[in-house]
C-alpha cells in the first residue's frame, strides 16, 4: 500500500530510482488526428508518442503530407488531437479552458508559421509587440522588448518597415522575433526556412542555436532540408502519420559566425 | 482580460488606421444612414410646423361663418351651397349683439375685380372689409394704412393692395396715392399689405381690400344683394377672448342664425361655422400622409445604410477571421478579441455618427434655404438614427468576430 503510493509520487515528480531526471516539457501519448471532409476521413496522425525534454533542439522531418504541420499545431495548442493525450509541462492540455489555453499560447509557446502570418499594413515593431499587448505589458516596456527582439534577429534597422516592404527572409525573422519576444520556454517553428535561401536559413539556425544554448529554450522545428536538420541534436522522422525514426545527432553543425552576436 | 481599456482603444485605432479604406467605407455607410434620416425627419417636421403656422397666422381663436353648408368628404372639406342661402348684414349685427366673450369681429364681401393702371391690368380677388378685418386676420398694411371706419361710412373709393397686385401694376413705382381702376371705377391706393407669401392655400397676396360698404354698394351692387334687398356678406369673423370661450360662441351664433333663417328643428344649417381646429383637422390628413411618406423614405435610408455597413463588415470577414486566428495563436483570449472588435465598432459608429449628424443637419438646412420654411431637427430623430446605425454597426462588427473567436486558432487561420 505505502510502497505503491511512494512509487506513484515518484513518477509524478519525475523521480526515477531515487535520481532526479527532468520531466518532459512535451509529453505526447498515442495522439491521432483525423480530419473530416464531408464523408471522407483523412487520418493525418495515426498514433504518435513522443517526449521532448527542456533545453532540447529538435528537428522534425518527413515527406509532404506526412502530418508534420498537424503535429506542430497540436504541440502549439492551436488544434486539438482526435484522441490521445498531450501534456505540456505536466498539464493535460485537453482539460484547459479557452482563457488558460490563450495564456499558454501567450507565455509558454512561441509559434513560427511557415507562411509568417504577419498583420498586414502594420510595422515590424507593431507586429512584434502584439503578444505583449495580450500579456498586459505596458507600452514603453513593450516597445523596448520588441525592439530588442528585432535587433536579436538582425532587424534593428527595419523597425518601421511594413511587412510588404520586407523580404521573405526578413518577414520570417519578424515572425521569429514575435515568437520569442514573450521569452517563451518553447519555440515551435513549422518550416521556418522553407521559403528561404541557404544563407537566410543559416541565419535563422544561428538564432535558434543561440536561443537554445545561451538561454536554454526548447526549440522544435520542421524542415525538409537535411543540412538544416544537421544543426540540431535530435531528428524525429515522421511518415504517414507515424514516427518512423528518432535519432540523436552526434556532431551538430554550428551556424553562428565566430564573432559574438548581439545579445537579446 | 489582461488588457486595459486604454490599450484596447489604442489597438482598435491602430487596426482601423491599418485598414483605412474599410474603416472609411463602413463609416460612410453609418453616416449616410444617419444623415438621411435626420435630414428627412427635420424637413418633415419643418413642413408640419409650417402648415401649423399657416393656420395660426390667420388669427388665433378665430371662428369664421360662411353661407352654405360645407360637407365633409373623406379627403377634406367641400363647399356645397344650399340654393339661395345668404349671410346678411342683419345676421352679422344680430350675431355680434347676441354673443359674449367676443374680443373682435369683422365681416367681408369677396368677389373678383379687374384692376387697371395705365396699360397694365390684373385680375385678383377683391374683399370689401370692415376695419377690424386686419386685426382678426392678423394681417397689416406695411405702408400707408388699412381700411378705416370713416372709409366705410363714406363708401370711399379707396383700396389697399396685396403684394402681388403691386408687383403686377406697379413694378417700378410707389403705388401709394395712385389711381387704379377696379371694374372701371377709379380707386385711390391708400396702403399696401404685408406679404403672406404663397402656401398650399395658393398665392395669398393676390388680393386687394376696399371698404365693405364700397364693395357692397358700388363695386358689386348686384352680387351683394339678397332677394330681400339686404346687403350680403361672404364671411363673418368672430374672435373669441380665449380658446375655452369658442364653443359657447359657436353654439350661440348657430342658434341666432337658425332662428333668423327660420330653420325648423329637422332642417340642416344653411351656413357653416369653421374654426381653426377644424381646419387643422382637415389638413391633418395631408400632413400625416406626408409624415408617413417621409418616415418610409427614412426607413429605407436606414436600411440602405445598414446594408452598406453589413456588406463591408461581411466582406472583411475572411481577412478578419484570419487576423483573429493569428491573434488567438499569439495569446489573445476570446474576451480580448471581442473587446477589440467591440471598440473598433464603437469608434467607427461614433465617428460615423457625428459625421452623419453634421451631414443630416447640413442637408436639412441646405435644402430648406430655398423654400419658405426651415427644417426642425428633433433630438428624437437623432437618437433614432444614431441608435439604429450603431446597432447595425455593432451587430455586424461583433457577430463575425464572435463566431471567429470560438474557432480553433488554426481553423480561423485557414478560413476561406
Ligand atoms: N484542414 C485539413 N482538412 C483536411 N485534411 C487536412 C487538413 N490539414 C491537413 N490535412 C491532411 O492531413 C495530412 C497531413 O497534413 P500536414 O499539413 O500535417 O502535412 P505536412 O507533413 O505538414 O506536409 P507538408 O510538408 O507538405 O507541409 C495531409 O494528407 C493533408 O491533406
Ligand atoms: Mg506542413
Amino acid at each position: 500500500m505505502i510502497e505503491a503510493t511512494v512509487q506513484s509520487n515518484r513518477q509524478a515528480t519525475g523521480l526515477k530510482n531515487g535520481k532526479a531526471t527532468p520531466m518532459p516539457v512535451i509529453d505526447v501519448q498515442d495522439v491521432t488526428k483525423i480530419y473530416k471532409m464531408g464523408d471522407i476521413e483523412v487520418p493525418a496522425l495515426r498514433g504518435v508518442t513522443l517526449q521532448i525534454y527542456p533545453g532540447e533542439l529538435v528537428a522534425i522531418m518527413g515527406p509532404s503530407g506526412s502530418g508534420k504541420s498537424t503535429l506542430m499545431n497540436i504541440l502549439g495548442c492551436l488544434d486539438q488531437p482526435t484522441s490521445g493525450t498531450y501534456k505540456l509541462d505536466g498539464v493535460d492540455v485537453e482539460k484547459l479552458n479557452d482563457n488558460q489555453l490563450a495564456e499558454i499560447r501567450n507565455r509558454k509557446i512561441g509559434f513560427v508559421f511557415q507562411s509568417f502570418n504577419l498583420l498586414r499594413r502594420t510595422s515590424a515593431i507593431d507586429n512584434v509587440e502584439q503578444p505583449l499587448i495580450y500579456a498586459g505589458v505596458k507600452a514603453r516596456e513593450r516597445h523596448e522588448r520588441a525592439r530588442a527582439a528585432l535587433e536579436s534577429v538582425g532587424l534593428g534597422n527595419r523597425l518601421k518597415h511594413h511587412s510588404n516592404e520586407l523580404s521573405g527572409g526578413q518577414q520570417q525573422r519578424v515572425a521569429i522575433a514575435r515568437a520569442l519576444v514573450t521569452n517563451p520556454a518553447i519555440i515551435l517553428a513549422d518550416e521556418p526556412t522553407g521559403n528561404l535561401d541557404s544563407k537566410s536559413g543559416a541565419e535563422i539556425m544561428c538564432i535558434f542555436q543561440r536561443l537554445n544554448m545561451e538561454q536554454g529554450n526548447t526549440v522544435i522545428f520542421v524542415t525538409h532540408d537535411p543540412r538544416i536538420a544537421a544543426h540540431t541534436r535530435r531528428i524525429i522522422r515522421i511518415s504517414d502519420g507515424r514516427i518512423v525514426g528518432d535519432e540523436p545527432v552526434d556532431d551538430p553543425v554550428i551556424a553562428c559566425p565566430d564573432e559574438p552576436l548581439p545579445v537579446m | 482580460m489582461n488588457m486595459d481599456v486604454v490599450e484596447a482603444v489604442k489597438l482598435a485605432l491602430r487596426t482601423l488606421g491599418a485598414n483605412r479604406l474599410r474603416a472609411f467605407l463602413t463609416m460612410i455607410g453609418i453616416s449616410i444612414g444617419i444623415g438621411a434620416v435626420i435630414a428627412l425627419l427635420a424637413i418633415g417636421s419643418g413642413v408640419q410646423q409650417y402648415i401649423n403656422d399657416q393656420f395660426t397666422s390667420s388669427g388665433t381663436n378665430l371662428l369664421g361663418i360662411v353661407p352654405g353648408r360645407i360637407q365633409r368628404g373623406p379627403g377634406g372639406g367641400q363647399n356645397t351651397f344650399a340654393p339661395s342661402s345668404f349671410l346678411t348684414m342683419g345676421d352679422y349685427r344680430a350675431v355680434v349683439a347676441g354673443t359674449s366673450n367676443v374680443e373682435a369681429h369683422a365681416a367681408d364681401f369677396t368677389s373678383v375685380g379687374n384692376f387697371a393702371y395705365e396699360s397694365r391690368t390684373s385680375q385678383v380677388q377683391v374683399s370689401g372689409v370692415t376695419p377690424s378685418f386686419s386685426r382678426v386676420r392678423n394681417w397689416r398694411a406695411i405702408s400707408g394704412r388699412f381700411v378705416e371706419e370713416a372709409d366705410n361710412n363714406s363708401r370711399a373709393r379707396v383700396v389697399v393692395l396685396g403684394q402681388t397686385v403691386v408687383n403686377d401694376l406697379f413694378p417700378e413705382e410707389d403705388p401709394l396715392g395712385k389711381q387704379v381702376k377696379i371694374n372701371g371705377l377709379p380707386f385711390r391706393v391708400i396702403g399696401v399689405m404685408e406679404s403672406k407669401g404663397s402656401s398650399f392655400l395658393g398665392d395669398q397676396d393676390a388680393i386687394a381690400f376696399v371698404p365693405l360698404s364700397t364693395a357692397q354698394e358700388r363695386l358689386f351692387q348686384r352680387q351683394a344683394q339678397a332677394r330681400t334687398g339686404e346687403r350680403v356678406l361672404s364671411t363673418i369673423y368672430l374672435q373669441a377672448t380665449s380658446d375655452a370661450a369658442r364653443p359657447q360662441i359657436e353654439a350661440t351664433a348657430r342658434d341666432i342664425l337658425r332662428e333668423r333663417h327660420r330653420l325648423g328643428p329637422d332642417d340642416a344649417d344653411d351656413f357653416s361655422i369653421i374654426s381653426q381646429t377644424e381646419l387643422l383637422n382637415t389638413f391633418g390628413a395631408v400632413t400625416s400622409v406626408l409624415t408617413l411618406f417621409l418616415g418610409a423614405i427614412a426607413a429605407i435610408s436606414l436600411l440602405v445604410g445598414g446594408i452598406g455597413i453589413m456588406n463591408i463588415m461581411l466582406v472583411s470577414v475572411t481577412e478578419r477571421t484570419r487576423e483573429i486566428g493569428l491573434r488567438k495563436a499569439i495569446g489573445a483570449t476570446p474576451a480580448a478579441i471581442l473587446g477589440q472588435f467591440l471598440i473598433e465598432a464603437i469608434v467607427l459608429s461614433f465617428i460615423g455618427g457625428v459625421f452623419g449628424i453634421v451631414l443630416g443637419v447640413g442637408i436639412a438646412f441646405g435644402v430648406t434655404r430655398f423654400v419658405d420654411f426651415s427644417a426642425i431637427v428633433q433630438p428624437g430623430a437623432i437618437i433614432l438614427a444614431v441608435g439604429f446605425s450603431v446597432a447595425v454597426g455593432l451587430f455586424f462588427g461583433i457577430y463575425p468576430a464572435r463566431r471567429a473567436s470560438k474557432l480553433n486558432p488554426i481553423d480561423a487561420l485557414r478560413f476561406e
